[in-house]
């Protein structure tokens, strides 16, 4: 799908989870998302970016502007070369219930998001995509 | 490195939160908290969030370890002014907060603190009789 | 699909664009899009050599392929298109007639020209009309959506207006739910009172749903989060009017109820004012007290 911005930041350092958080803000602006739906996924992009930070060893994220079918989104994929994630599925679980750790990161940034998709390999990375539409 | 300064107010601390914090800053705030509690004896502790715009669950975890630490040297923690925005995402992130008060403003915060003194003081008077 | 045909059919757009476009235009006034004046004829015009000239550099670029990337301007131009179409009051069948009235022309354009033979000018045509069928039939999918659109904002609105916030008593409010509360709605709603609590720094918010009809589970979730988010604010939330059934359908659903619910918003009031130190006492005793001692009435 057509993307009309892209913009990437390196994750190595908690100050670049910051950065992320405000990157975030100022596309989601631009795109024109109501404030609510602005806060959602500012602060879905924090979750994803700490987690990339603590368990993913560092990262980078990709936000871009789509469009589709004459509708804007934010959408924001996180990468990183880290140990990956055993079970996904646990692990989208897991955080709900103890809301500590990964999981609650991972099951939130869902929940904050219109789509949300993730994959991931024991040993070679975990990447993970999330979008909200205007 | 900036630290988020800590107000003497009564027998309560004030904190103001103005910045977009980074994970240290947080930390460092916990740390500063727990130290003026015992330093200063304070019976309460007022976080004012209501410039905040994100609160993430790092951020909640922080204002919960505080009200846990506060608990233990017999102090109330209060957070007041969370904005609309903040506490529908949090809800929905599922961080619930169920260790933390919170309260509308500074002014109700304070007083809810106050209020929450006075009524241990006349336990512990009862207690005495 | 066949880049071949693709860049003979944006060749032939391009040599025969002085007589495809008039008579497309012609076209387009005979169904009558200009009727009424909702477009002008010179926009009209400029709407039409847009589309022609994006037609044909997607051709030339990408075939008869309409799902190819270099479709995208066009389609792009053809959604803007569609859109204010549908907000200006055209049926869908008008605005899909901008592509479809393309093919007479393009066609004409077709057998006048000498240089194809019988079966190349028959396969161009069939291409052709696959070609302006799927883009035909996306401009119908922009225009529903673009009506949908408005649907949803309107709801918005609706939900808006018939879900106001009242002011019971300072630091009371009350919300009186009317009807079906749907996923869209219920953020409105919510979004709504929080704002109104902040606003008028509440205390306490009384959502009241005698008006509403049915509760299900994720209804009841709905009343949670509005629930959740206020006391995170600071402020403490009541339901009130839950009838029997309500109360009935909620125990078999198992759905657990963590606020204060009174039977009826006065039950909910009365412990609103008391809560915030209130109270309400008869004032008959004090004006007999008046009358004894012969004191006026201001």
């Amino acid at each position: 799908m057509p993307t009309t911005k892209t913009e990437r930041l390196e994750i190595r350092l908690s100050d670049d989870v910051v950065r992320v958080r405000q990157l975030t803000r100022s596309l989601a602006v631009e795109v024109g998302l109501s404030l609510v739906d602005q806060t959602k996924i500012v602060t879905a992009s924090s979750e994803l970016a700490r987690n990339t930070l603590d368990y993913g060893g560092g990262g980078q994220v990709t936000v871009e502007i789509v469009e589709q079918g004459g509708r804007r989104g934010l959408r924001l994929t996180f990468d990183d070369k880290g140990p990956g994630i055993a079970d996904v599925e646990q692990a989208l679980k897991d955080g709900f219930t103890s809301g500590k750790g990964m999981g609650l990161g991972l099951g939130g940034a869902k929940r904050l998001s219109n789509e949300f998709s993730i994959e991931s390999k024991l040993g070679e990375g975990t990447k993970v995509s999330i979008a909200r539409w205007k | 490195m900036d630290r988020i300064p800590i107000l003497k107010f009564g027998n309560a601390l004030l904190v103001t939160i103005q910045v977009d914090m980074h994970d240290r800053l947080a930390t460092a705030l916990e740390e500063d908290l727990t130290a003026k509690i015992v330093a200063h004896n304070a019976r309460g502790v007022l976080i004012d969030i209501s410039a905040l715009e994100i609160v993430d669950s790092f951020i909640g975890r922080m204002l919960d370890n505080i009200a846990a630490v506060s608990r233990i040297l017999d102090a109330d923690t209060v957070v007041v002014g969370m904005r609309p925005a903040v506490a529908i995402t949090l809800v929905e992130l599922g961080l619930s907060l169920t260790g933390v008060k919170t309260a509308l403003n500074v002014e109700r915060g304070m007083a809810m603190i106050q209020s929450r003194l006075s009524e241990s003081e006349a336990d512990d008077a009862d207690d005495k009789d | 699909m066949d880049r071949q045909v693709g860049s003979d059919i944006a060749s032939l757009v391009s040599r025969n664009e002085q007589t495809i476009l008039p008579e497309w235009m012609e076209l387009q006034k005979k169904a009558g899009t200009l009727h009424i004046g909702r477009i002008s004829e010179g926009e009209l015009q400029s709407q039409s050599r847009n589309f022609l000239h994006l037609l044909r550099d997607a051709l030339g670029k990408g075939g008869s392929d309409v799902s190819d990337p270099a479709y995208e301007p066009a389609k792009a131009m053809l959604a803007e298109l569609s859109r204010s179409r549908a907000l200006q009051g055209f049926s869908p069948s008008e605005t899909a007639r901008f592509i479809f009235s393309l093919k007479e022309p393009l066609f004409n354009a077709l057998n006048r020209d000498k240089k194809l033979s019988a079966d190349q000018i028959a396969s161009t045509v069939w291409s052709t009309t696959l070609l302006l069928d799927e883009l035909g039939l996306f401009t119908l999918e922009i225009f529903q959506k673009s009506r949908e659109e408005v649907i949803v904002r309107q709801q918005r609105e609706i939900a808006e207006l018939s879900t106001p916030v009242v002011k019971l008593w300072d630091g009371i409010l009350a919300l009186p739910l009317i009807g079906t509360l749907d996923s869209q709605r219920t953020q409105v709603v919510m979004e709504n009172l929080l704002q109104t609590i902040v606003d008028d720094e509440a205390e306490i918010a009384i959502i009241d749903i005698t008006g509403v009809p049915t509760v299900d589970t994720l209804t009841a979730q709905h009343l949670l989060k509005t629930v959740a988010a206020a006391r995170l604010m600071g402020a403490d939330c009541m339901i009130s009017g839950i009838r029997p059934q309500i109360a009935q359908t909620m125990v078999h659903l198992g759905v657990e109820l963590n606020v204060i619910s009174k039977a009826t918003l006065a039950d909910a009031l009365s412990l609103a004012l008391r809560q915030t130190g209130r109270a309400v006492v008869k004032v008959k005793t004090a004006a007999l007290e008046n009358k004894k001692i012969g004191g006026q009435e201001t």
